[in-house]
């Protein structure tokens, strides 16, 4: 085997082979979907949680219209202010106090709400456009024109766009910008927190070898740049490697749930579900049924709405070249990491710890974050200037480019943002070399750019 | 010819010169002392050998053509920075730098087998090199060194670090691969170690050459008349005499150490000859200088 073959194979290996490697691969999905989960449980909490609503109105026009939900209730106060103020001091009685002291489609000035607390916006919100419904209601009642409400009903249409693209051979093919923008930024961010995380994995090694001092045994068996190109290869084959495991792994979830959920809903099941769901609805008259009731409710509506969305879905995302998008996505995620790593390897050769990096990794810290920010702009304009440029330029390329790419790029424009890549990161490996060949085996003081510029121009 | 030869090798780094020609010539199955103060140059030429650096300008010759990148697979270089990868095991590590070294999977086992059992260390094949003691890391390395059975070694300080006993074992194992047919080539500050194993130096100091050759007959160069001899103690106070002077004398019970300089006019032999008339001699010798003083005189100056 060729000595670069060896130490790609001991970087590669001894990186796999660790627990850490193991346990975080397989944790970071999980806390992917707890990060998204998490939020979605404690919404459902806080829905359990009634608040009552006690509502004065003196003007007796809005008690028996207001409607409670889920979370706030609405009952008519058989108290006085002043008792709910006292009480709301000892922290007992309603959450809130609703005083309506007139016709609030003349006056909006009267209606108050009171509470103990600090109101929330979902709270605030939920009564004032009840409210301004009602009003609004009102207003048109008391222009006396027959029929003006359904006339303003149809005046106030909702428009579902489709969106179609065109391609080169003049099919007509339905397209989702939205789906286009989700996979786009998605590619980007796996582009940006590999270059980031990998980046500083072949920094870190670098330092171990060089504060280890085992550097000056193993570059008297190789070349400087076989050992650099050899953990750099290596540490890209980690992060295949975890790129790799992550997409079976969501695909084997994804495809178990698939399993189970069709499974579970079989057309026979549906046609019970339906009935239970009129049961419940005769039986609690509110909607606020009990737990179970409502799951299944929300299952069956759901189903019933899925087949059709999903094979939409399914049809947009066919409709997206993702071929295209993946055979591009691993060359510019391959270019990238190659350009950077090979500067974080020279950053980590200059210097002798850690701590010393700052200094050199942030110039490449803010491009990368530039990077990563023309991305998210490029997404609502992918064909505008900011966009074009970004995804040309070699250090921003890799990042930008991903996000246009869903939305189609000219051939041209590819080839020539790639082949600017692979010229890139050949002369910045060239130049990462230099100083990486010189930088290995410098102790002490570290280094100003002054001096980086100079160990360039060392003879080797 | 030699299997290693530097000729006029000069090296500067930003505004320093480092070696300013340099040319030494290692004679095969000797041991070869690279001595000099700190900062002298020692490990800029050693890292030139190994090519790690190269030379401003001048070649290094290896079997008497110039040095190419192959050959460095017949070099075993011990750094004066010891240095392994700390979380790897020791066995894996070995195996992983040998086989960098160019040894195949098999060979590297075998011969690892033998350096852990002679060294008595094959239980801590599969221990992280981080568990052991420092002593027991120095053995790991030299093994490492050795392994690829070089035809030169190069040891940076070899006996920094190391204890009495493990000096010991490791001057031994030096000596025993100078006899396999091994040629050696060794830096280090440590001058009695170069008494008893050098047959060469070269002494560099402040990037140049300053003394080479034989380590025996270098310090008889730099023997300059001083002889030390014992005598009973007839007379309380020794006087100089026509062919030498007293430098010191050291009157004990029975018997007097005299330490006197011969002067430059005479030879020995008349010397002798003034001795016996003067003294009773019980003993006497030449005063053969120390490489450490060789040292300090020649560095000094």
């Amino acid at each position: 085997m060729s000595k670069i073959g060896l130490i790609i194979e001991r970087e590669y290996l001894s990186r796999v082979k660790k627990k850490t490697f193991l346990i975080l691969t397989i944790l970071t999905p999980v806390l992917l979907a707890a990060l998204i989960a998490v939020p979605l449980l404690l919404s459902f909490i806080k829905g359990s949680d009634i608040k009552e609503i006690a509502v004065s109105d003196n003007s007796g026009m809005y008690i028996s219209r207001l409607k409670s939900n889920d979370q706030y209730h609405y009952i008519p106060a058989t108290e006085s202010f002043e008792t709910y103020k006292q009480k709301a001091k000892e922290d007992q009685g309603v959450y809130a106090y609703l005083v309506i002291n007139g016709n609030l489609s003349t006056d909006t000035a009267k209606v108050s709400l009171y509470s103990r607390k600090q109101i929330e916006m979902e709270l605030k919100d939920f009564v004032s456009n009840q409210l301004k419904d009602l009003a609004r209601e009102d207003k048109i009642e008391s222009y006396n024109i027959p029929g003006l409400k359904k006339i303003i009903d149809e005046s106030n249409p909702k428009i579902s766009l489709n969106t179609i693209k065109w391609d080169d051979e003049g099919n007509e093919k339905e397209s989702s910008s939205e789906l286009a923008m989700a996979i786009g930024m998605v590619c980007t961010m796996i582009i940006y927190i590999f270059i980031f995380a990998y980046g500083a994995m072949v920094m870190s090694g670098v330092i171990e070898e060089k504060s280890n001092r085992i550097v000056e045994v193993i570059v008297s068996s190789v070349k400087p740049f076989d050992l650099m190109m050899g953990k750099i290869i290596g540490i890209a084959m980690v992060g295949l490697t975890q790129v790799l495991l992550w997409v079976v792994l969501i695909g084997g979830i994804l495809g178990i749930a698939g399993i189970v959920a069709k499974d579970s809903v079989t057309p026979e099941k549906m046609e019970k579900f339906s009935t239970e769901i009129v049961s419940t609805q005769s039986n609690q008259p509110t909607g606020m049924g009990t737990v179970q009731p409502a799951d299944v409710q929300a299952l069956s509506s759901a189903q019933k709405e899925a087949e059709p969305t999903i094979r939409k879905i399914y049809q947009m995302v066919s409709n997206i070249n993702l071929g295209e998008i993946c055979f591009w996505f691993i060359l510019y995620f391959l270019g990238g990491y190659l350009l950077y790593a090979s500067l974080f390897a020279a950053v980590g050769s200059a210097i002798d710890n850690q701590e010393d990096a700052t200094q050199f990794t942030m110039p490449l810290t803010m491009i990368v974050l530039f990077a990563l920010y023309a991305g998210i702009y490029s997404a609502s304009n992918p064909d505008g200037p900011l966009a074009l440029w970004c995804s040309m330029i070699p250090f921003t390329s890799p990042i930008v480019m991903m996000v246009r790419l869903p939305f189609g790029v000219p051939l041209w424009q590819l080839l020539v943002s790639f082949g600017l890549l692979v010229i890139t990161f050949l002369l910045t490996t060239k130049i990462a070399s230099k100083i990486y060949r010189t930088g290995i085996l410098m102790y002490g003081k570290k280094p100003s750019y002054k001096e980086l510029w100079k160990w360039l121009k060392f003879k080797n | 010819m030699y299997p290693l030869e530097a000729r006029n090798l000069f090296k500067s780094y930003t505004g320093h010169l480092a070696l300013d020609d340099v040319s030494i010539k290692v004679p095969e199955q000797k041991v070869y002392g690279l001595l000099g103060p700190n900062g002298a140059g020692k490990t800029t030429l050693i890292r030139i050998i190994n090519n790690i650096t190269a030379p401003d300008s001048g070649t290094v010759l290896w079997q008497g053509r110039p040095m190419q990148a192959a050959d460095i697979a017949h070099i075993g270089y011990l750094p004066e920075e010891r240095g392994l990868y700390k979380k790897m095991k020791v066995g894996e590590q070995a195996l992983y730098l040998a086989r960098l070294k160019g040894l195949s999977k098999a060979d590297a086992r075998v011969r690892l087998k033998y350096w852990f059992d002679k060294f008595d260390i094959a239980s801590w094949s599969n221990k992280k090199l981080e568990e052991l003691s420092k002593g027991m890391q120095q053995k790991i390395q030299f093994i490492i060194t050795v392994l690829h059975e070089p035809q030169l070694l190069i040891f940076d300080e070899p006996f920094s670090g190391f204890d009495p006993v493990n000096t010991q074992l490791l001057k031994e194992e030096i000596l025993s691969l100078k006899n396999k047919g091994a040629t050696i080539l060794f830096s280090t500050h440590n001058m009695s170690s170069v008494e008893e194993i050098c047959d060469e130096i070269t002494l560099i100091n402040q990037s140049k050459v300053v003394l080479e050759g034989n380590v025996q007959q270098i310090r008889q160069q730099y023997a300059d008349g001083i002889y030390r001899l014992t005598i009973n103690p007839s007379e309380r106070i020794a006087q100089s005499g026509k062919s030498f002077d007293i430098l010191s004398q050291d009157i004990q019970d029975n018997k007097s150490c005299l330490r006197i300089q011969k002067k430059a006019d005479f030879n020995t032999s008349i010397l002798l000859k003034e001795l016996s008339e003067q003294f009773d001699i019980r003993s006497f010798e030449e005063e053969i200088p120390s490489m450490n003083d060789i040292f300090i005189q020649t560095v000094k100056s």
